[in-house]
């Protein structure tokens, strides 16, 4: 090899990752990539972190504690009961923000990351997508509670959703189980 | 309700261990069918239910083509009077190529007809020329001369003679959650359930109908059946007369979401039985079962209450929750404010008696 094909060796490389086109795995990665990406943006202006991130408190004040990132209420802080409300109020939330007591009872945001048991590691895009649209739990179950937003949500597009899963499906697992809903005081079942 | 809101459910079906690349891949096939039902090439469901081909044309008599069924195992619906129809282009058939998963042709029509007093609703399903189907629901005037679309988010209706006074009709995601979740989006029109060898213990028996699995073969209504289903009327093999209606029960009211075949609820519990219902399949249902927990605590039963406890009704959760109409609690969730006592007393008897050691000894036996 020559002192100049040696030179320029690097960039011919570099040029030709632009001049030849993409193999269908690296065209499909790419994909996949954006997709993910399109996915993280999607929840983090859809305000996911306000409630399925337990909340901390930080220098500034309160904050999403990232280090537990959408896994939903902490099984290790117990609620046993409604709050109780006088006045005006009508709902209440944890320090935590996963934790609403209102009318509904209380109920627990979920934890969203791919954790196999206690998350949605078994859930399948269909179950994701049938969720969000009818508002119930594992797509035709219970009634989702207060305060999660069905009525804006179920207006994603098909393709929003199927993103927003691939980027749920992509962040790291956290074993987490969150209780279930309480009934409200004058409703126990 | 409207056509084709959505074709993602079906398309982005993948297994629960999907490598990230295959959930991608799952994806863009779904685009794929959600480009096609936003094009807009399918026509609008009928305003009235007159015009799906349902009656003779000028009257509510129901048009000689379309045939009546009836399933051995009926879905409960707080004890609402039904009566049902299928409609077959002339010269197609059903393929049975995949027994437990029946292909339907192109143009099939069934309704369903829900009735107290009177007529209330009557629910349609379709399968277009592009193989997906459409669902639709038309609610009956207080004459009972016509039924119109029901609005796509349902509605709740005041009805004197339903009961709490109050009717919902599903809403067309509703729809599709329960019926894409089988392994066939027509529920209640399977192998098992047209069978001429019915179970005298089902709860809310209805009188068979003429179309049953026999007929079907017989008229050509229905191709590449498996000898063994054609040459013998499937039957749940079961221990006992009791337990083989249990579990029938089961498989009519929560196998659409509770099975290992179609696109399940992600809580490991298989409920739907296979075509034939044999020895294997009885035990594939019973092993989900047997020592199966529930992530679900709510029951009340404390967390280590097991789904079924041989011998002990009052500790086992399946119960508990059919027993519940607490929206957060109860099962079936959908469709349903009423217990159907009659189920409710046929699984506390299947699950009395019952001893852990028979449930083992059975599995074990046939594996």
């Amino acid at each position: 090899m020559n002192t100049v094909t040696k030179t320029y060796w690097p960039a011919l490389a570099l040029l030709s990752c632009f001049a030849l086109p993409a193999s269908p795995a690296l065209a499909g990665d790419d994909a996949a990539a954006k997709t993910v990406a399109r996915g993280k943006y999607l929840v983090t202006i859809a305000a996911c972190n306000d409630c399925h991130t337990p909340w901390k408190e930080g220098p500034k004040g309160p904050e999403p504690d990232m280090s537990r990132m959408l896994s939903g209420h902490p099984e290790s802080m117990k609620v046993s009961a409604p709050a109780t409300l006088t006045g005006a109020w009508i709902a209440a939330s944890s320090p935590t923000n996963t934790a609403w007591s209102g009318p509904w009872g209380v109920s627990f945001t979920a934890n969203l990351t791919p954790d196999a048991e206690t998350g949605l590691g078994k859930w399948t895009p269909q179950t994701f997508a049938q969720t969000i649209r009818t508002g119930r739990h594992l797509g035709r179950g219970r009634p989702l509670l207060p305060p999660m937003p069905i009525p804006m949500y179920k207006n994603f597009t098909d393709e929003d959703l199927a993103a927003i899963f691939a980027y749920l499906q992509s962040i790291p697992a956290v074993k987490n189980q969150v209780p279930d809903p309480l009934p409200p005081v004058a409703n126990g079942g | 309700m409207r056509a084709h809101r959505s074709c993602l459910p079906r398309m982005l079906t993948v297994i629960p261990s999907a490598s990230h690349a295959t959930v991608i891949a799952a994806t863009a096939l779904a685009l794929g069918a959600w480009a096609r039902a936003a094009s807009g090439d399918v026509a609008p469901l009928p305003e009235h239910l007159r015009d799906t081909g349902l009656f003779t044309p000028g009257t509510t008599e129901i048009d000689p083509r379309n045939l009546a069924f009836a399933p051995q195992y009926p879905l409960w619906s707080d004890g609402a009077h039904k009566r049902r129809w299928i409609y077959l282009p002339p010269g197609t058939a059903i393929d049975s190529t995949r027994p437990d998963a029946w292909d339907f042709p192109v143009g099939t029509r069934l309704w369903k007809e829900f009735a107290h007093t009177g007529r209330v609703e009557t629910r349609y399903i379709e399968r277009m020329s592009d193989d997906s189907w459409r669902f639709g629901a038309y609610v009956w005037n207080d004459a009972g001369t016509d039924a119109t679309l029901a609005p796509a988010d349902g509605v709740t209706l005041e009805r004197n003679d339903a009961p709490r006074g109050r009717y919902d009709i599903p809403a067309e995601t509703d729809c599709r959650a329960c019926h894409e979740g089988a392994a066939s989006p027509v529920l209640g029109f399977s192998a098992l359930q047209l069978s001429s060898d019915r179970d005298p213990l089902a709860p809310h028996a209805e009188a068979q109908a003429t179309l049953d699995l026999r007929a079907l073969i017989e008229r050509h209504l229905i191709k590449n059946v498996p000898a063994s289903l054609a040459s013998s009327a499937p039957r749940i093999t079961a221990r006992t007369p009791v337990e083989r209606a249990a579990l029938g029960y089961l498989h009519g009211n929560c196998g659409h979401c509770h099975n290992d075949n179609g696109a399940p609820v992600p809580v490991d519990l298989a409920l739907a039985h296979t075509a034939g219902s044999d020895a294997a399949s009885a035990d594939r249902v019973l092993h989900s079962m047997i020592d199966a927990r529930s992530r679900f605590r709510g029951h009340g039963l404390g967390s280590d209450a097991p789904l079924i406890a041989p011998g002990e009704p009052n500790r086992s959760v399946l119960l508990a929750r059919m027993r519940s109409r607490n929206p957060q609690i109860q099962m079936p969730p959908l469709g349903t404010q009423l217990i159907d006592t009659e189920a409710v007393a046929l699984i506390e008897r299947w699950i009395d008696e019952q001893s852990t050691t028979s449930l083992h000894t059975s599995w074990e036996s046939n594996r």
